[in-house]
């Protein structure tokens, strides 16, 4: 008996023991200090009335686990406190398919009293416009779509964000970094070479990595770039091997578009800097990570519900940027990112908010050795995917203007795809 | 030494006393079906107390609002009556194309693949054909088509393990992967820039009668009343009892064991086939690896929980919806964590696995010292 009793208290005392220990570790957590953004801050204002019985719902493919969604569900919560919205005007469906449940949900939306609904994965968009067909007294927004501007729907709406101007962004920073080593003498010039993990070879995550690598190469004129995919938007086991081979092949910093804490916890391990996307790895990675681009969605959200409520017509396609305030990039690792980053990163933003400085200039990049001077891109959504719009004029690639979806999809010089990956 | 010491120890103790232990489980003889039925009420009751109860903690809302939500959510309008029909209807049309195995104890795993290369084919068909043939021809070539690669995506394995006896469970199982992999290589082929996802396809749309929802329901009642029948009165339903209560019996009384597996699973493959051919036609209309979201599985406890009957199998996969639905609402209307849903499902399913073994056995305590005497 005594036995048994020394041994429940045994076991008490290591269980408590654990929780002490535990909750320490999450005290001693070291706090990074990032600088300001060198975006600045766009404020929300709230410029108009919201009748009482207004309610959105909100359609999620995953729920707060995913960083994709979670950077949607930040963005509400954002435009909540703005607009002083209560928690029964906002109606959330997570964990919704791309099926027919899509669809099945916005009939739910509308049936609880929502006037406008807006859905966040790219799949969901067909089964939205089912729904937007049924029921065109309610507004229909749909996040990285395509086929708002073809549809012809006075109800359904698409919305991107020229997300490419903050992938340059921090594109100048890895190339900063990059000229800090090659004047340490950590590395020669032509070993200026950065990796990158991306989730699949379409046009979002190529038009990601171009600018990205575009931004680079606008001050460390000799990098080079390999592309490793991993074929999901969540796989951290496969990122953690990608990240990991791009390193053993003598990558010196990196990059991805995929959602998990893979290629980033690699770097922290290997102490190879890394420039994150979505999300916010600064705590996790306090000694390299750089900067990090996202999309804010509560611009757009602010946009839609104005609409809505004044009666003025959402954006058919709305595109967000810079100067909106749709496209983000967060403030400067100053121990991993090279000096002055800051002060030159703020002078490339002038030059993007101006429009002076175009990313996908034609002077900035050659394919095959050559200058490009037309190129025909898949615009329209259609069966068969025909190449329709001609997007280069005036000496640019028109990335995101005859539709806010991505569709820069060319490969360029400098940069390796070892992979190629469509799902 | 350790070890030694140890051993003597005990040997000393059973010296001592051969004690009774504390409780012993004691199979119990035939329940009037009210009682049974009473006790599985009185799970479910005590199951929703303890979600009610979580949710109070989660949401800080009350029992009564839990069950109330619940309710709503799952049958709270007319168009959500129609979607818990429709949704109850899949899963049990699924569930059906399992039990025949199941009954056959040929424990099939792969309804989720043999679904989902149903739809497969139909959106291949619809793909193709669609607009170069009338609507009507090509719903019926989708239908057969499905309904052939199911039962060939069912009859693969029952072959396999009526010739050589290799393991259903894993070969079933394994299907699912290669119809998974099939899928994802397709959605490449057909969408070379559009990120692997289909649009909605315009034609093979299976025509409304009623309401959008009204046929796949219909239909889904007609195969469970013709299913019913084939497992009860007919010889092949029999041959299939006997074969799952004992092989050799079944040899012995001259049934072809091989025979019976494969064409069981012939038609498990191919009620599954067409429940693919359903949701393409009748909701989806296009495809992707998690078309068919589960159902495979849930559908075996849908079978398993209606004791492998057709009709009861009506109630449990109606059930198992109605907590589906009603739950997901509950976690959309109190924004708490979406997994809640399927903590309501899990908690509610354990009680009635629980409650079965009270029904089956009862506990017999050690009858104490004092109370003096040995019965025997």
């Amino acid at each position: 008996m005594f036995k048994k009793a020394l041994s429940l208290c045994l076991v008490v005392l290591m269980v408590a023991a654990l929780c002490i220990s535990m909750a320490s570790c999450g005290e001693t957590q070291e706090e990074t200090k990032l600088t300001e953004s060198p975006l600045g801050e766009v404020e929300l204002k709230k410029d108009f009335e919201i009748p009482e019985d207004f309610k959105v719902g909100f359609i999620l493919l995953h729920d707060e686990a995913s960083t994709y969604d979670l950077n949607f569900i930040n963005a509400v919560k954002k435009v909540q406190k703005a607009l002083g919205l209560t928690d029964t005007q906002i109606v959330y469906k997570k964990n919704i398919p791309e099926s027919n449940k899509c669809y099945e949900a916005a009939v739910d939306l509308v049936d609880e009293g929502c006037d406008v609904i807006f859905a966040d994965s790219f799949g969901h968009e067909t089964h939205l416009l089912k729904a937007a067909k049924e029921y065109p007294n309610v507004q229909f927004c749909h996040a990285t779509g395509t086929m708002a501007h073809t549809e012809g729907l006075a109800n359904f709406h698409n919305a991107f964000a020229s997300i490419y101007q903050g992938r340059y962004l921090a594109g100048v920073a890895a190339g900063l970094k990059l000229n800090e080593m090659i004047d340490s003498g950590k590395i020669t010039a032509d070993k200026a070479k950065m990796g990158y993990v991306g989730a699949f070879t379409f046009a979002e995550v190529i038009s990601g990595y171009t600018s990205f690598y575009l931004g680079a190469k606008s001050v460390c004129p000799s990098v080079t770039m390999e592309v490793q995919f991993t074929g999901s938007w969540y796989d951290e086991i496969k990122e953690k091997e990608a990240a990991t081979a791009l390193i053993n092949n003598g990558c010196v910093l990196i990059s991805q578009h995929a959602d998990s804490m893979g290629a980033p916890s690699v770097c922290e391990e290997k102490s190879v800097p890394n420039v994150s996307y979505n999300g916010s790895t600064e705590e996790s990675c306090p000694n390299t990570f750089i900067i990090t681009s996202r999309i804010d969605w509560a611009p757009y959200f602010m946009h839609m519900i104005k609409g809505v409520c004044t009666g003025t017509a959402i954006d058919v396609d709305w595109c967000g940027d810079v100067n909106s305030g749709a496209v983000v990039v967060s403030g400067v690792n100053e121990k991993a990112a090279a000096k002055d980053t800051l002060a030159k990163l703020k002078e490339v933003v002038t030059k993007l908010k101006s429009g002076e400085l175009k990313v996908f200039d034609t002077n900035t990049f050659t394919v095959e050795g050559k200058k490009l001077d037309s190129y025909l891109a898949d615009v329209n959504t259609d069966a068969a995917f025909e190449k329709d719009t001609e997007v280069i004029k005036d000496g640019y690639f028109h990335e995101s203007e005859f539709r806010a979806a991505p569709y820069f999809d060319i490969q360029i010089d400098g940069i390796k795809l070892l992979n190629t990956n469509f799902g | 030494m350790m070890l030694t010491e140890r051993r003597q120890k005990t040997v000393k103790k059973n010296d001592k006393t051969i004690r009774e232990p504390l409780f012993r489980v004691v199979k119990r003889d035939g329940m009037p079906w009210y009682k049974s039925m009473l006790i599985r009420l009185i799970a479910v009751l005590a199951a929703l107390l303890l979600c009610s109860l979580l949710s109070i903690f989660m949401a800080k809302a009350s029992p009564l609002e839990f069950i109330k939500t619940l309710v709503d959510g799952a049958i709270g309008s007319t168009h959500k009556l129609w979607k818990f029909a429709k949704d109850t209807a899949v899963l049990l049309c699924i569930s059906l194309a399992i039990t025949p195995a199941f009954r056959m104890r040929f424990w099939n795993i792969g309804a989720e693949g043999q679904t989902l290369i149903g739809a497969l084919a139909s959106v291949a068909i619809a793909f193709y054909l669609g607009g170069k043939v009338s609507d009507g021809l090509l719903l019926v070539i989708m239908l057969f088509a499905s309904v052939l690669v199911g039962a060939l995506w069912g009859g693969l394995p029952a072959f396999f393990k009526a010739k050589w006896n290799t393991n259903e469970t894993l070969f079933t199982l394994m299907m699912n992967y290669v119809a998974t992999g099939l899928v994802s290589y397709c959605l490449v082929c057909w969408t070379p820039t559009n990120g692997s996802v289909l649009p909605r396809l315009e034609f093979g749309h299976i025509p409304v009668v009623i309401h959008e929802y009204f046929l796949i329901i219909f239909i889904v009642l007609i195969i469970t009343a013709l299913i019913h029948v084939y497992l009860h009165y007919t010889k092949q339903g029999y041959e299939i009892s006997v074969v799952g209560e004992s092989e050799n019996t079944a040899r012995y009384i001259g049934i072809n064991v091989s025979k019976v597996i494969i064409r069981t699973m012939l038609i498990s493959g191919a009620i599954c086939g067409l429940a693919g051919f359903l949701i393409v036609g009748a909701l989806d209309h296009s495809i992707n690896t998690e078309t068919v979201g589960g159902m495979g599985f849930t559908a075996i406890m849908v079978s398993w929980l209606a004791k492998f009957n057709p009709v009861i199998m009506l109630g449990t996969s109606a059930f198992i919806t109605f907590l589906q639905l009603g739950s997901s609402q509950i976690s959309s209307t109190f924004n708490i964590d979406s997994s809640f849903p399927n903590m309501v499902v899990g908690i509610v399913l354990f009680f009635i696995i629980g409650c079965e073994f009270f029904i089956g056995y009862r506990i017999k305590l050690r009858e104490s010292d004092k109370k003096g005497g040995n019965k025997q």
